[in-house]
């Protein structure tokens, strides 16, 4: 056991598939000799050679239809994306190739490849710096969208993208990189893909989040419970596949559900997880399933970006006001 | 002259030396010498700017920022070449062209103190606000170049890029654009050796950036970026040549980056003191100050004298920046589309109601 953040974590589970097998191979902007902008890949290179971690350059699309090619011939890129609002040049090779390959192929060829991303706001970052955009992402048949939570779980889970034979957005939460710290089991283990996991139990409102949000959430809860609400939270894990039976369950114990999440509201996964509580519980509803979300707007510029992020007093509004309904 | 520095030939363009010596009189711009003295007095003003932004970033004042210094031959040129009816597409690391063009050093500072407004720039036109995904704002230059030769106006587009940014596929496909039309679009590209952290001989196995425009069958030249009179040359060229329906050109500008890539990276992790301290030899300021005090246009002590000014303007219109008050949530929710739809109006009401009950029933405490 180590005291880790999700940085440490994030390198840990990266050192131990290097090491793991040869097919490895990690590369992105500045991810080699700098050790990435946010420092997960630091100290790779130095460990694993030129030829296994290194900097590409300056071309999103140019790194995952490399990997496409990558992957295809028989390795395992896992590549780093700087910035989620970097991403959109790589849109057309993820949406086009890389989520295709192996229906096209006819199973024939897979695309093994692991995209990391840092995203989502609360770090009073310039424009471009700040989205949560795993909605769209969600969206695009044939891949496999993840968030971790924790240290733990980032480990775990980026083991098992890497191990996976699919094609994985692997969404970092920045704003919580080095905000939680806990213990984290030493060598591999893997946390399966598509699970959610309830953290706790509550028997009024399901909340279902993830990523950095969590811990909104879980600060709201502090303040619910003193109004004598008991909250159940799921920290959801993969946007897609998504885990539609632990999210039924629950909805049918607490017949009420909130999402919280940090994208724009309309069409995203509050959307989604509203639909699944109809479809799955629609008899034990008590309240129209909820979203808290960003606004259908831009991210503002770090001075006005608190307006458009979710804190723990918008989650509590949203939770009174669907407790009462 | 981009005949006689065809990149082919693997030559580089210079007028003074690294101790402001001409060595080139044959390509010395035809400026008046108050130019050169006014030029060199902007990119004074640019340098002390951008330290005293560091500074403020330092002390909290100010959010991420991406300093210039070291560049300011390059921007400083532009400006002095860039002319009002002229269209400026930056990438994020001109202010000195920025400020040529009339966008002030206020609106500089209230958009990397996180405001939206900091883009509306209020005396200036023809300018597009700084882009920050890498080399996409090239696509949009060659599209106001056609615009300009469809509506046969006389006006040049200057364009900026950096080095990491002719790795992406936006930077061929506008250069392969104004290839085929043919129009009026100066690309420069600010070569200051490193995008963030990787140097430019990571990014390409070409001998130089400026042997890609040959590629495009545009005109290219490679210019000693940090030598002012070869960069005002080579744009006044450029610029010649867009009016005379001889463009696009593509200028590689070969400079350093004296700062980091923003205040959030650290260059020690990935180059050398040596190679900071030979750059320093060719500072873009040392050597345009070397060359006036030859020419006996400047003297260290009008420097002395003016610099407490300029680090006074610097400081008066930080303030006034900071002076701007509260951020409008408003912004947040106009702009976006020319009418408000009513779902988007309703998210803005659903959060003023919001913001009523935390009122209430939090008594006013702070967010």
């Amino acid at each position: 056991m180590k005291i880790m953040n999700m940085v440490n974590a994030i390198n840990d589970a990266l050192d131990i598939k290097l090491y793991d097998d040869k097919n490895v191979i990690v590369y992105g902007e500045d991810v080699g000799v700098e050790g990435g902008v946010f420092r997960v890949t630091e100290g790779l290179q130095q460990k694993y050679g030129v030829t296994r971690v290194f900097d590409s350059p300056l071309a999103e699309s140019g790194i995952v239809g490399t990997a496409i090619g990558m992957a295809v011939a028989g390795l395992r890129p896992v590549v780093e994306m700087q910035f989620c609002g970097f991403i959109y040049p790589a849109f057309n090779q993820i949406i086009s190739h890389a989520t295709r390959m192996r229906n096209r192929s006819r199973g024939k060829y897979e695309t093994p490849i692991v995209i990391r991303m840092p995203y989502g706001g609360g770090i009073n970052a310039l424009e471009h710096h700040s989205e949560s955009m795993e909605a769209i992402f969600g969206h695009i048949p044939g891949l496999k969208v993840v968030v971790p939570s924790t240290p733990h779980d980032a480990k775990g889970m980026l083991i098992s993208a890497i191990e996976s034979n699919d094609t994985i957005l692997f969404m970092e939460p920045k704003r919580i990189y080095r905000a939680i710290k806990q213990e984290v089991a030493d060598g591999k283990y893997t946390i399966p893909l598509g699970k959610a996991n309830v953290l706790s139990q509550g028997s009024d409102v399901t909340v279902v989040a993830y990523g950095a949000m969590i811990r909104e959430v879980q600060r709201a809860m502090v303040m619910a419970k003193e109004q004598g609400i008991s909250v159940e939270l799921i920290d959801l894990r993969s946007i897609y596949p998504i885990d539609r039976e632990t999210i039924a369950k629950s909805v049918k114990k607490t017949g009420r559900i909130i999402t919280v999440t940090e994208g724009p509201r309309s069409f995203g996964v509050g959307s989604e997880i509203s639909q699944i509580a109809i479809e799955e519980a629609f008899l034990s509803l008590e309240a129209p399933p909820s979203r808290v979300s960003g606004f259908d707007t831009i991210v503002p510029l770090p001075r006005g970006e608190y307006h458009y992020m979710q804190d723990p007093y918008k989650i509590l509004y949203e939770i009174e006001r669907i407790v009462k309904y | 002259m981009f005949k006689e520095y065809d990149p082919l030939k693997n030559k580089i363009f210079r007028v003074m030396d690294d101790s402001g010596k001409i060595i080139n009189p044959k390509w010395i711009p035809d400026m008046k010498v108050e130019e050169i003295v006014t030029a060199y007095k902007k990119m004074l003003f640019s340098r002390v700017a951008d330290l005293q932004i560091v500074s403020y970033q330092r002390q909290g004042r100010i959010y991420t920022y991406p300093p210039n210094y070291g560049q300011e031959a390059i921007t400083g040129a532009a400006g002095a070449a860039i002319r009002q009816n002229d269209w400026l597409v930056p990438a994020f690391r001109e202010i000195g062209t920025m400020m040529a063009k009339g966008v002030s050093l206020k609106e500089i500072f209230l958009y990397y103190m996180g405001y939206e407004e900091g883009s509306n720039f209020k005396n200036a036109s023809q300018v597009l606000p700084v882009s920050v995904p890498i080399a996409s704002q090239l696509l949009h230059a060659a599209g106001i170049g056609y615009a300009i030769k469809y509506k046969d106006e006389k006006k040049v587009v200057f364009a900026f890029v950096g080095d990491g940014g002719t790795s992406e596929g936006d930077f061929h496909e506008a250069l392969n654009f104004a290839g085929v039309w043919k129009i009026p679009v100066i690309f420069i590209i600010q070569n200051n050796q490193y995008g963030i952290s990787t140097p430019v001989k990571m990014q390409t196995a070409s001998s130089s950036l400026a042997v890609k425009s040959v590629a495009y069958g545009i005109k290219g030249i490679q210019v000693d970026g940090n030598d002012f009179l070869a960069m005002y040359r080579a744009l006044e060229e450029g610029s010649r040549l867009c009016l005379s329906g001889d463009g696009p050109v593509l200028i590689e500008a070969v400079t350093y980056r004296k700062g980091a890539h923003t205040t959030s990276d650290d260059p020690t992790k990935y180059r050398t003191k040596e190679e900071e301290l030979l750059w320093e030899e060719r500072d873009p300021l040392k050597r345009l100050k070397a060359y006036l005090i030859s020419k006996d246009l400047w003297s260290e002590q009008e420097e002395e004298k003016i610099l407490p000014q300029y680090r006074e303007e610097v400081d008066r219109q930080f303030q006034e920046a900071e002076s701007f008050g509260e951020y409008k949530k408003e912004d947040i929710f106009i702009h976006l589309y020319s009418e408000m739809p009513d779902d988007l109006l309703e998210q803005k009401n659903q959060y003023d109601r919001f913001l009523q009950w935390k009122e209430s029933r939090f008594n006013n405490q702070k967010k």
